[in-house]
């Protein structure tokens, strides 16, 4: 009876309301459901590598942490930064740190001034381009331990650099075991990483919208305008990529240095890693895991610069 | 005027082939000097490695050591040496191999599957954790080596090829780069397939992975060569002698061993040099398409 008259009384107007609630609900259902469906989709698909990183990164990282807060795995007694004060007055600590600053101070305006240079050569108007490139590339893939028995003939005090230099008079020097050893590493790290850097240029210069290089051939404009006014502009995020992934490939220069010297080299040559092996032999729990959670914090705000800077110049292109 | 023109690109030209001729020059001397007898190779860079061994004599002190292009005689000797002879460096080269092959084809495994999903659904969630994998990406070893070292010993890996398998396999380098390349697959593509009633995993192989098959390639590349040329992990993860690869066993080579080195050392290159002449084009693109780190 009661529905009848609310048919009735609501009459077909009264229908299409509570069709279309009927059909929100049913949309609200299946949309949860939808949702959910999806969330346990992404959850099997990103399960496993979740998983993995949790067990082999995140849950000992934050182990890292714990260790360097505390004064033993033993005394587990809070400290908090006693650890990171011992580890920043620590002498070899200080010089590795130092010397690997020097070496990324060194090494990486080289590498972004260079290879944006070796991808400028490549745009030129020369003979067989992707011969070129592809030499240039190739030290990339050829490992270090292969070719470091050329390195070691070339800078050795009685090498191949020094007898050249001879024939220009100039004194023989000890590469390797005095203050230029840090030059022959940045050799050696340049010769690495040029090739794969000049690629991220040579993408980012196709990418530059060619009428407006057009339009200043027009205009007049020279070579050196071009570069500075137009070009430089719509590279500065690759110039900053560049030179954040050399920062970070700056790090790893450890291999050269062991393949080159061995495990103790010359003071000029103690890196980072140099530093964490002997905390690892010695089984400094604490001193490795300071050091790491310092190393941790400055790649943190390394990363945290990149992602501000490629805002704002990401912006300045756009715009 | 057109004459000017004409020297500005010879001047290039001869720059370029300077640049190019130091890049090769060290390697294309250690595939010379692999060709080169025991006796040339004592001959001409006995000084240098005598030296390691502390054997130095006075009477070298005027002599210099020659390097050398082309080798008087050419002769496989020293590659008999290694391949039939003595089957200790072979023993190495596998080990290399059973350590990095693994290694490649787990990460890029475990990353296109994890790639799908960052690729299909976004979220607050996923994203925060794209950006978590892409600062652990970020991260040097000498971060990372650490917890490694600590859950190998919790498991009981270390000394086992395992410790660097593992934390290999989840490394999210690959990840990153896979995500961004199928986030430039079409969305309709994919979107047509769901219409078609394809399930999440037979759009995943179907249609993702084919599609994103170069990228792979130069990803597998990239890998390879990172993992082939290793030597922080193992002498960490794997102290063990028995059990390390080429790259770390090259370095602790004697000098009266020289000649062998040159060898093991082209034999070493041999297959990421190939696989770069094979997909050079290939990673090339792959290279271009890291411009940035943001997803």
């Amino acid at each position: 009876m009661s529905m009848k008259t609310a048919e009735i009384k609501f009459g077909g107007r009264g229908k299409k309301p509570l069709a279309a609630g009927q059909g929100k609900v049913k949309r609200t259902w299946d949309r949860s459901n939808e949702h959910i469906r999806d969330v346990m989709h992404s959850a099997a698909f990103l399960g496993p590598s979740v998983t993995g990183v949790a067990v082999f990164f995140i849950v000992p990282f934050l182990v890292v942490v714990y260790y360097s807060i505390i004064r033993s795995p033993l005394n587990p007694e809070f400290v908090f930064l006693d650890n990171f004060k011992a580890v920043l007055g620590n002498s070899s600590f200080r010089t590795a740190a130092s010397n690997t600053a020097m070496f990324s101070a060194i090494a990486v305006p080289l590498a972004v001034v260079l290879s944006l240079g070796l991808a400028l050569l490549l745009e030129c108007r020369i003979p067989c381009k992707s011969l070129f490139r592809t030499f240039f590339l190739s030290p990339m893939m050829v490992p270090v331990a292969s070719v470091v028995l050329i390195w070691q003939v070339v800078f050795h005090y009685r090498g191949t650099l020094n007898v050249i230099l001879a024939s220009f008079h100039v004194e023989p020097i000890d590469w390797l075991n005095s203050k230029y050893c840090l030059l022959v590493i940045v050799v050696l790290f340049l010769w690495k990483n040029l090739g794969y850097n000049m690629i991220l240029f040579m993408a980012a210069l196709n990418n530059i919208p060619k009428e407006l290089l057009e339009v200043a051939d027009v205009e007049g404009a020279s070579a050196a305008h071009k570069f500075f006014n137009i070009k430089l502009r719509y590279l500065s995020p690759t110039v900053l990529f560049v030179a954040i992934l050399s920062i970070i490939n700056s790090f790893k220069v450890f291999r050269e240095i062991y393949l080159l010297v061995g495990k103790y080299p010359f003071d000029g040559l103690y890196m980072m890693q140099h530093f964490m092996n002997n905390t690892f032999e010695n089984f400094d729990y604490q001193k490795m895991a300071s050091a790491a959670v310092l190393m941790a914090l400055v790649m943190v705000a390394l990363i945290a610069l990149l992602f501000k800077a490629e805002d704002i110049f990401g912006k300045d292109v756009e715009g | 005027m057109k004459k000017n023109r004409y020297l500005g690109r010879l001047a290039l030209t001869v720059l370029a082939a300077g640049f190019a001729l130091a890049f090769l020059m060290p390697t294309v001397l250690t595939i010379t000097n692999s060709f080169m007898t025991q006796s040339e190779i004592s001959a001409n860079y006995g000084k240098v490695f005598s030296n390691v061994s502390g054997s130095e004599g006075k009477t070298y002190i005027s002599e210099t050591v020659n390097l050398k292009f082309i080798p008087d005689k050419v002769s496989l000797s020293q590659y008999i040496t290694v391949l039939i002879k003595s089957p200790d460096y072979l023993l190495k080269f596998w080990n290399s191999v059973i350590l990095v092959v693994p290694i490649v084809l787990l990460q890029l495994g475990v990353a296109s599957i994890t790639a799908y999903g960052f690729t299909r659904w976004r979220g607050k969630v996923r994203s925060f954790l794209f950006f978590f994998y892409v600062i652990l990406m970020l991260m040097p070893v000498q971060v990372t080596l650490v917890p490694n070292y600590l859950v190998s010993d919790w498991l009981n890996l270390l000394n086992t090829r395992w410790s660097i398998i593992f934390p290999g396999a989840f490394a999210p380098f690959s990840v990153f780069l896979l995500t961004k390349s199928m986030r430039r697959i079409p969305a309709s593509l994919i979107e047509a397939a769901k219409l078609d009633g394809s399930s999440e995993w037979q759009v995943f192989k179907d249609i993702c992975l084919p599609q994103c098959r170069s990228a792979l390639y130069s990803i597998a590349i990239l890998v390879f060569i990172d993992y082939w040329n290793m030597v922080e992990q193992p002498i960490i993860l794997l102290p063990d002698a028995e059990k390390q690869p080429l790259s770390v066993y090259l370095s602790t080579i004697n000098s009266s061993e020289v000649g062998l080195a040159f060898a093991i050392a082209t034999i070493y290159m041999v297959p990421s040099l190939l696989l770069f002449l094979h997909g050079e084009d290939y990673l090339v693109e792959g290279i271009a398409h890291q411009g940035s780190v943001k997803g």
